[in-house]
């Protein structure tokens, strides 16, 4: 069995929503669109106050090469520009809708025929994919049209369907129930990058899935799914091309690219078929919502822009002893201030966690026991790290490394001591990363 | 901030299977040495627990007392293990003093130790009475505690001793060290517990039994078979079992990578050999082992681990 080479854990996996069909989210009253859902620019407001959407319409441009545009997923009325709390924990700029319905624009093909075949040249796919703000689904939501217009050439496509996350069951039912579309949809990546090899990595512990996904790829030539070892963090980018082709990603500045890998998420995947083949632009997303004491863990197909106390609503509630909701999954999902954070291109699932569950072990000394190094998938020693950023020895910090830390937390899940390891070492990245910008400036 | 789950390791739990661990030696020595391995097993690990207790709440002054990560009782019971069993009363005591006090807390206790504590005091005693720590009982004495009866440790004659004695534990000497097949026995149950990794034992018995063979074969005037033998005869006699299963393998005090816990293991090895063979102590496994944690600083800087995506830098 495929897996990274440098260290891992195993973090309880909880799929407690695993195998549910998707169900449909009914549409918010209000509907908040950050402008900010992705890396890079924020986007840009081209409507105004009072203005009428509909299902589709584009609300904000891009703000650059690398932003994505943003499109209503409801109709209605502008309601203001202003701003809100989003999913990190600031005020940002947001566009309201008030929803008066579900109008959608004529353009989008709403049939349920799948779409197999498009004359669409590469340049046209990948411009569609820009005009329709496909950004990353896993999380990061590094804009879409940006990976696949690589500065080498490339010759393999890895999509990630590893959902290496405890809990998240999104992207497993998005395979169970849209297979085909997004073969197609890898088929379409593969020919705006040029290339004619593409695996599908799937974690062992979805074996229905990959059963299912090795069904249908025999009528893709090309595209092969490869199982992997349930091991954290394997849906890392860096970790996942390390698995599937045995290629290892240099720091950056270097990209996947440049070992000749192009990776995508499979939700993304998804999205791709839409835009390319049934013209419809990013504005709705499959978000998982779970949690041990969530009375109805599910899969949930939501328009972006709806409240998250919506989603947990429609799943049951919110237990009386939640102490925390993350958005994302628990090793790498952020807590949110409030459950008003609307739902965005990168909201991969709503997890609660219970007021014991949240609370954090009491902290120890470093007994040096090295599973923190031995748990690094990058090879760092993070009890180093951690403790050169308590101290502020941020030379001593950039010769070992820090800025090579993906945040994966494995350290920290591992370490007997409950040391607050990943939290010390994200504010060193921060301190050390100023630094070496301020000494590129002055150059 | 993330991560918001934790594994569930900790401390305590590397701590209690450590004891574990000991268990099978630890009443293998009852069964040898009767009542002296009790009450000495008694006495060092309760004076090791009040000492820190003692330090953390009146010198240190710590607010959160840390003797319920049983990390004292761990240091306890090792340091008894390197006694003999008809140690008196209040060398045991001093013994535990000196491992609690100077060897552990005056560094700021757990974790900031540069020394094993329990080796530290050991070698104290060592030093402080030479006479009572090299004279060992003879085991199945069962009712005997000071008067018991003593002989040489075997490592003073190893030529003439039984292999299957030295491995099976029917043996004098410090004791937790006599049986080789028990303290193999608490390797496995570390291992499975994952509470160490393979790494530093293993060198140090392959680098033991190599520099051993080698020295004696420089020597000359014995059959190799016999050479091969006598080296075997060195890993399963004195503290080796102990010392690297048990001592060596102390997280604080050994090397933070793989890489560096082989060359630990290693130049242990060497250097024991070097003691027993061309020093003055029948037995080199303590100053061994202390001597090398002194160069894990050292060791930690030159081996990093291997990062990724990129060849091992020095």
């Amino acid at each position: 069995m495929k897996t990274f080479r440098i260290g891992g854990v195993h973090p309880e996996e909880n799929k407690l929503s695993a195998g549910k069909k998707i169900e449909v989210m009914e549409l918010p009253r209000q509907a908040v669109f950050p402008l900010s859902q992705h890396i890079g620019a924020p986007a840009v407001p081209c409507v105004a106050k009072g203005d009428v959407v509909k299902v589709g319409t584009k609300i904000a441009d891009a703000g650059g090469f690398v932003s994505a545009p943003i499109h209503s997923s409801v109709s209605g009325k502008v309601l203001k520009i202003d701003t809100a709390i989003d999913a990190s924990g600031y005020r940002k700029p947001v566009i309201v809708i008030d929803v008066d319905g579900d109008k959608w624009e004529p353009s989008i093909d709403r049939s349920e025929d799948i779409v197999r075949e498009t004359s669409l040249e590469p340049k046209e796919i990948v411009a569609r994919i820009q005009e329709c703000g496909i950004v990353g689904m896993g999380g990061a939501c590094f804009p879409c049209h940006v990976k696949l217009s690589p500065r080498t050439p490339v010759d393999v496509v890895i999509i990630n369907a590893v959902e290496c996350e405890p809990y998240l069951t999104a992207d497993h039912s998005l395979m169970l129930e849209k297979p085909e579309q997004i073969l197609i949809g890898v088929q379409l990546i593969m020919k705006a990058v040029n290339v004619q090899k593409a695996f599908i990595a799937i974690e062992n512990n979805k074996p229905d899935a990959i059963a299912l996904m090795k069904e249908k790829t025999a009528a893709f030539p090309g595209i092969e799914v490869c199982p992997l070892k349930v091991k954290y963090p394997q849906g890392g980018e860096k970790q996942l091309i390390d698995a599937v082709v045995n290629r290892q990603v240099p720091n950056p500045p270097a990209l996947p690219a440049d070992v000749g890998a192009i990776v995508q998420n499979v939700g993304t995947a998804y999205a791709i078929y839409e835009a390319v083949m049934k013209n419809k632009p990013l504005f709705e997303r499959v978000v998982t919502v779970t949690g041990k004491s969530v009375a109805n863990p599910m899969n949930l197909l939501t328009r972006m822009g709806t409240p998250m106390s919506q989603l947990i609503e429609r799943a049951g509630g919110m237990p009386e002893d939640t102490g925390k909701i993350i958005g994302g999954g628990p090793m790498m999902g952020k807590a949110l201030l409030t459950a008003e954070v609307p739902v965005c291109k990168g909201s991969s699932g709503i997890l609660l966690m219970t007021e014991k569950e949240a609370g954090r072990g009491e902290e120890m000394p470093c007994i040096r026991c090295s599973k923190c190094v031995s748990a690094c998938p990058m090879g760092l020693e993070p009890y180093l790290l951690a403790k050169q950023s308590e101290r502020s020895m941020w030379d001593e910090a950039e010769v070992n490394e820090i800025m090579t830390c993906i945040e994966c937390g494995s350290c920290q899940f591992t370490c007997p001591s409950n040391r607050p390891l990943l939290d010390w070492i994200r504010q060193g990245k921060g301190t050390v990363g100023g630094i070496i910008r301020a000494r590129a400036a002055k150059k | 901030m993330s991560p918001h789950v934790h594994g569930g390791d900790s401390v305590k739990r590397n701590m209690r299977w450590v004891i574990a661990a000991m268990m099978p030696a630890l009443l293998w020595s009852f069964y040898s040495f009767g009542l002296g391995a009790v009450v000495v097993t008694l006495t060092s690990v309760v004076s090791c627990v009040v000492f820190e207790w003692v330090i953390n709440k009146f010198i240190l002054r710590n607010p959160r007392n840390t003797i319920a990560d049983l990390s004292a009782v761990v240091t306890g019971l090792l340091l008894a293990f390197n006694l003999p069993s008809n140690l008196p009363l209040y060398i045991i005591i001093v013994g535990a003093l000196f491992a609690i006090g100077v060897g552990k807390m005056t560094f700021g206790g757990l974790g900031n130790n540069p020394f094993n504590p329990a080796l530290v005091g050991r070698v104290f005693l060592l030093i402080s009475f030479p006479v009572k720590m090299t004279s060992w009982p003879v085991p199945h004495q069962m009712s005997a505690y000071t008067d018991a009866v003593t002989a040489a440790t075997p490592l003073a004659d190893l030529g003439n001793a039984n292999l299957a004695d030295l491995f099976f534990g029917n043996i004098g000497g410090s004791m937790g060290e006599v049986s080789a097949l028990l303290l193999l026995a608490g390797f496995l149950i570390l291992l499975c517990s994952k509470v160490i990794s393979w790494h530093i034992p293993i060198s140090i018995f392959v680098s033991a039994f190599c520099f051993s063979v080698l020295f004696y074969a420089i020597r000359g005037g014995m059959p190799f078979a016999d050479i091969c033998m006598l080296s075997l005869k060195h890993l399963c006699a004195g503290g080796i079992m102990l010392g690297a299963i048990f001592m060596a393998t102390d997280y604080v005090t050994s090397p933070m990578t793989h890489k560096g816990m082989l060359i630990y293991g290693v130049l242990i090895g060497f250097l024991v050999i070097c003691i027993r063979l061309f020093g003055n102590y029948p037995e080199g496994m303590s100053f061994a082992i202390l001597i090398m944690n002194a160069f894990v600083p050292l060791i930690n800087n030159a081996c990093k681990p291997k990062r990724f995506a990129k060849e091992v830098k020095k």
